[in-house]
């Protein structure tokens, strides 16, 4: 049984709070989200949030716990700031997705625009098509995999994020390097192409991407 | 014997005014590092600021109030226009946000226990809220920054208001950066970022661009916390008016502006001095954005808090005056908690400066305990002292500002006006836009 919010006749204010009381267990549907904005932002419940169409900005925003699904395209900052759970676009996703992202996972099964998983801090993203320009822009943890290609200026000042790419990279940010893929890279690259339903590509496809860590402190030469 | 400058005189020796020993100085050390000077502190240039205004105190033509005796009101509301809980403070005086990280866990704690005994807020900072901050903090005010660290929907649910950081007056377009010295281990976790390295943050939200994009985020905020905390948002002051009228346009509850006296953990002495204008300069811009969107100290309107370089009561109510509903201040509470005390005259000068001049906020080596991450040096700082001295220098303020507003005829400190204020030069008039001492000229309004 699941209970369903129809965004045509419900404020989303009414929507959102109802997915915001405590104890919050069980199956939602969110019908005619029609491109709205803000859609089951804040959750925090290990629930299962279904959105049938396609929504604006920060869908699923700041999510904890709860498996949220988005079944269209989804707007700049999908999964901003993600703690914990999963979020999964069935379509394309626009600039920022997964911004600041701190945990949990991220699937856009088809392409992402620029800055996919810009300040990266903890959440894994798994990107079905290709990225955007400046993705991963000052990622610092977390990892992001790219079964497409990636834009221009890739890991931008990059600390910790470990980027994986299987397609072309059209240019790398400062302080962006191509990395040896190791054992333990293969493995951890396998079990997040797992997790998000692609275990049929091979993590030999792939090259890992990092930081070549010359940024971490000033010095007379950083003149970027 | 070095000589004196009388003595210099005498044999017809002469300082050059553009290149002065300051000045001589900064180049030799450009020379020799290759690196651009990183500081604490703010502006230390003369600007025209509050210095340059006066009150008129009430005689035959306005009524003043009894000192001591008849009630001046102190207490604000801020953030009622769209929030189920708005912030109620006790006096209009707040402290500014200052992030775990540049401050110590002591120094933090200190703020939180002064602001909470006085009635007011205090705000976090880049680096995320810590437990003994929201602890000992009664009216916690949650800074929404570009970097993000730390950022989580739990203390954004733990605050009691968000404020949005599109800027700083330090640094108007600059992102903040923190060294290596300062990321410790605790620091590094609370950020995300490997231990030692120097951090640079963004100076752009990664996530939004633009008025149309805040307005998003600003409602993404509120039903993430159902509409229960006011939203502030800061912005450096540059182009004050046209940016406080987007804030508002975006759905800014309260609007924070910053004066580029304001203070910085650790900015690029170049950006410090040379980016941004001036307090007295902004806060009638910012008025006067409000006051067009009709939502100037009205009912259900957008609140006006002001900082940068506010030391005094007379500095406070010259706010008010110009039209701000509150103040935050950051370095002159840092100098209430001992920054800058004689009593470290010794350790200022192992580390080449004095007291007076300690501006290496950057460095992490304070030895008043505020702008350090060495437990050893944090021991300095008595977190319960500490926070009485800030509740002192709290008290302070306001009842200056009382005792400015009473002589000024006023029941409440709000009620402060810019009629009761003129300018002593002509560039503080024309920036406050209130008229030079003894005349009637506004510079740029109409002619005397
Ligand atoms: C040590 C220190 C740290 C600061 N950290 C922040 C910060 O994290 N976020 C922010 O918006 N402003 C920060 N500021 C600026 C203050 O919030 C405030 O705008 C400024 O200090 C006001 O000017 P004043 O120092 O002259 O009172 C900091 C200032 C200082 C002195």
């Amino acid at each position: 049984m699941s209970t369903t919010f129809d965004l045509a006749t419900t404020p989303l204010r009414e929507v959102n709070a109802a997915l915001h009381v405590e104890g919050l267990a069980g199956e939602y549907v969110v019908e005619n989200p029609r491109g709205a904005h803000n859609v089951a932002v804040g959750l925090d419940a290990p629930v299962t949030v279904t959105i049938r169409g396609h929504v604006g900005y920060y869908a699923a925003g700041m999510n904890q716990r709860a498996d949220v699904t988005i079944e269209g395209n989804a707007g700049t900052g999908v999964a901003e700031n993600m703690m914990s759970g999963t979020v999964h676009v069935t379509g394309n996703a626009s600039q920022s997705a997964g911004a600041t992202g701190r945990g949990g996972l991220l699937v856009v099964d088809g392409d992402a625009a620029a800055r996919c998983g810009i300040s990266l801090k903890g959440l894994d993203i798994v990107v079905g098509g290709s990225i955007g320009h400046m993705s991963a822009f000052m990622a610092q943890r977390g990892r992001l995999v790219v079964r497409g290609d990636a834009g221009d200026a890739l890991g931008d000042s990059i600390y910790e994020a470990r980027l994986y790419v299987r397609g072309s990279v059209r240019s790398l940010g400062a302080d962006c390097v191509a990395k040896e893929m190791r054992p333990e890279h293969r493995e951890e690259l396998a079990g997040l192409l797992k997790a998000a339903c692609y275990e049929d590509d091979d993590p030999a496809d792939y090259t890992r991407y990092g930081s070549a860590r010359t940024l971490y402190h000033f010095h007379s030469d950083n003149t970027y | 014997m070095t000589a004196t400058p009388e003595d210099r005189a005498r044999r017809g020796l002469r300082e050059s005014a553009t290149f002065d020993r300051t000045t001589i100085a900064a180049i030799q050390r450009a020379a020799e590092t290759g690196i651009y000077d990183i500081r604490g502190w703010g502006a230390k240039r003369a600007l025209p600021h509050f210095d340059d205004l006066l009150f008129l105190g009430a005689s035959m033509s306005r009524y003043p109030l009894e000192g001591y005796r008849e009630k001046c009101g102190t207490d604000v509301v801020l953030g009622a226009r769209n929030a189920r809980f708005p912030l109620h403070l006790d006096i209009p005086v707040t402290i500014a946000g200052m992030s775990f990280g540049a401050l110590s866990g002591r120094a933090k704690e200190a703020l939180g226990r002064g602001a909470s005994e006085t009635g007011t807020s205090t705000t976090t900072g880049d680096g995320g809220m810590t437990p003994e901050e929201r602890g000992h903090s009664k009216h916690l005010v949650y800074q929404y920054l570009p970097n993000r660290y730390g950022m989580n929907p739990d203390d954004l649910r733990r605050a009691d208001a968000i404020e949005i950081v599109l800027g700083q007056g330090a640094k108007p377009g600059g992102g903040g950066m923190l060294l290596g010295q300062k990321v410790s281990e605790r620091v590094a976790g609370m950020r995300d970022l490997p231990q030692g390295i120097d951090q640079r943050s963004a100076s752009r939200h990664p996530d939004w661009t633009g008025p149309d994009d805040l307005t998003i985020k600003i409602a993404e905020l509120r039903e993430i916390t159902d509409w229960e905390k006011p939203v502030y948002v800061k912005v450096g002051a540059s182009r004050t008016y046209y940016d406080v009228k987007l804030a508002v346009h975006a759905g800014a509850d309260v609007v924070v502006v910053d004066g580029m006296q304001g203070g910085t953990a650790a900015t690029q002495e170049v950006f410090i001095e040379h980016v941004g204008i001036p307090t007295i300069a902004a806060i009638p811009q910012a008025v006067q954005a409000l006051q067009e969107l009709g939502v100037h100290k009205q009912p259900g309107g957008v609140q006006l808090i002001v900082s940068g370089g506010i030391r005094n009561g007379a500095d406070v109510a010259k706010c008010l005056a110009l039209g701000a509903d509150a103040v935050a201040i950051g370095t002159a509470a840092l100098i209430a908690l001992g920054d800058n005390d004689p009593k470290y005259a010794a350790a200022y000068e192992a580390l080449g400066s004095a007291p007076g001049f300690y501006d290496q906020y950057q460095a992490g080596q304070d030895p008043a305990g505020i702008t350090t991450q060495d437990p050893e040096l944090q021991k300095a700082l008595d977190p319960v002292a500490g926070g009485r001295r800030v509740a002192n220098f709290l008290r302070v303020l306001t009842m200056e500002a009382q005792t400015v507003a009473r002589a000024c005829g006023k029941a409440h400190v709000t009620h402060l006006e810019p009629e009761d204020l003129v300018a002593l030069s002509i560039e503080a008039a024309a920036m406050a836009r209130v008229p030079l001492a003894g005349t009637g000229w506004i510079p740029g309004q109409g002619t005397w």
